[in-house]
């Protein structure tokens, strides 16, 4: 039945090479925990993508009740924590799992570092990996002033103040942020949201996707 | 590819007919025991997956996110501190080297060769050989990096008193309490030496505390007013048994309107 389901689709839209990439291919020895486990390092990118699973999934919940504006935006989270039924897990795990996918990145960055899985043909997937990188640690950056308490705050008006002394460009950027050259405030937050949810997924998606189809287009670099 | 007349399609699409067999790229170069993804492997993945995943619910069941009170622009002496992942920076920044004057050594040019370098490792160690020993330079350049993030972040986080901070910045629900100044008990509230030390809105004052965001009843608040309680002295309501009540009846009725 399934079978049939499959090769009904597969005769109209040629599945099977998609099929393949996701599921039907070998896994080597050299990665396998089961037969070597120290090859455990090879699971810090799958565990990188389940906690941005976990980040993705949390923070469509968290907007259920987030309101991003400097009246509410608080009195938002505060009740979400308080009030709601399982809100402060939903909220925990989103601000744990933001914590635990820099942990996660950082060793799947050493794993391909010492193992040189970098070298040739991979260059091109390390540069989207430090891209990527730097994208997470974006999202943590705009992510932390939007619960918009006292650290949230200050720590952004610190983050605005460094980014106003970088020669030429700081006035710029820090009005690009902020949306005011000298407050920090509703327009801040708003702009800090819309970064946070849209711009940053958006450009991890599509490098994740990019990432992905290259590890599946290289395979995963040869033992040692 | 295959190209040229005499190739066969679905209807008029582009899809071929000829179905091709599922092969999977080949492994056997790679020595030893490959194995099937699906469904072998992932479900060993999924496995290891559950059992991470359980221990991340633990985490977050035993410690609820953190939450300070809400912004307040004018909280004096409010020392910045970024989440832990940027407290590498946030020391390096603070080193006389790196600020002040020096301020484009240490917030562009320095992190800037040290990303960049990383954006463009497989150019600067081009060499094919992988092993560590075959490559020292990277490899010490990354440990050097590594240390010295580790030290900054320690550094940094060293002199912060955590605990301390969470005291100081519990989140507070600002309550917002309506004061019905036509209630018969707010003249009476007036009228007495209440308002003095309770002040307008019974916000509280130097000599007393807030009326608001209390749980006494109504017989408790006409006691504490003829009786006194903690540092209030006794005797400050004078009065009838009627303005009594009013005036208690009052101060409750505030407090269930800020609930
Ligand atoms: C959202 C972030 C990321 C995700 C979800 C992710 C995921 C993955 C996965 C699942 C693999 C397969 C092998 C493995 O798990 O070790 C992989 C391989 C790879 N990753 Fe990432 N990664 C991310 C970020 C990075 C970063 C920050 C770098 C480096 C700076 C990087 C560089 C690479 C390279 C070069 C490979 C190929 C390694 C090989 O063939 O041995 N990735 N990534």
């Amino acid at each position: 039945m399934l079978q049939k389901l499959y090769d009904w689709v597969d005769e109209r839209v040629d599945i099977t090479p998609l099929w393949r990439d996701i599921a039907d291919h070998e896994v080597p020895e050299h990665v396998n925990p089961a037969h070597h486990f120290s090859a455990f390092v090879y699971c810090f990118g799958g565990l990188t993508f389940f906690v941005t699973v976990i980040q993705i999934l949390s923070g469509m919940f968290l907007t259920m009740y987030y309101v991003p504006d400097i009246e509410n935006a608080w009195r938002s989270v505060y009740y979400l924590q308080t009030e709601v039924a399982h809100g402060q897990i939903v909220r925990g795990m989103h601000h744990w799992g933001a914590s635990v996918v820099i942990v996660m990145l950082f060793l799947h960055t050493l794993r391909v570092f010492f193992q040189g899985a970098y070298k040739k043909p991979r260059e091109l997937n390390w540069m989207v990996g430090v891209l990527l990188f730097f994208i997470m640690l974006g999202l943590g950056l705009t992510g932390y002033l939007l619960p918009w308490d006292n650290k949230a705050y200050f720590a952004t008006q610190v983050t605005l103040e460094i980014a106003e002394k970088v020669p030429f460009i700081g006035e710029a950027t820090k009005t690009l942020m902020a949306g005011d050259p000298n407050i920090v405030g509703a327009q801040t937050l708003t702009r800090f949201f819309a970064i946070h949810v849209f711009f940053l997924p958006a450009a991890l998606f599509a490098l994740m996707a990019v990432h992905f189809i290259l590890i599946r287009k290289q395979g995963i670099s040869g033992p040692l | 590819m295959h190209k040229g007349k005499g190739m066969k399609f679905v209807g008029d699409s582009r899809i071929t007919a000829e179905r091709k067999p599922n092969i999977p790229k080949d492994y056997s170069e790679y020595p030893g025991r490959t194995e099937a993804f699906w469904p072998n492997f992932l479900l060993k993945e999924w496995l290891v997956g559950a059992v991470f995943l359980v221990g991340f619910l633990c985490l977050t069941a035993a410690h609820p996110a953190p939450l300070e009170g809400i912004a307040d622009p004018t909280t004096a002496g409010y020392i910045p501190l970024p989440d832990w992942y940027f407290l590498f920076l946030y020391q390096f920044l603070k080193y006389e080297f790196a600020s002040g004057p020096y301020f484009v050594i240490g917030a562009i040019i320095a992190p800037g060769l040290a990303f960049g370098g990383l954006l463009l490792a497989p150019f600067l160690d081009n060499r094919p050989g992988r092993k560590v020993s075959q490559r020292p330079i990277a490899v010490s350049l990354m440990l050097l990096g590594m240390a010295s993030v580790f030290w900054l972040t320690y550094e940094a986080a060293e002199h912060v008193d955590w605990e301390q901070r969470a005291e100081e910045n519990t989140p507070e629900l600002p309550t917002e309490v309506e004061i019905d100044e036509d209630h018969p008990g707010y003249e009476v509230y007036q009228n007495n030496s209440c308002i003095q030390c309770h002040g307008e809105s019974l916000e509280g004052g130097a000599a007393a505390p807030p009326l608001t965001d209390i749980d006494h009843t109504v017989d408790e608040i006409k006691d504490i007013a003829q009786n006194g309680i903690g540092d209030m002295p006794p005797g400050q309501f004078e009065g009838t048994d009627e303005e009594l009540q009013q005036l208690a009846e009052f101060i409750v009725e505030v407090n269930e309107s800020g609930e």
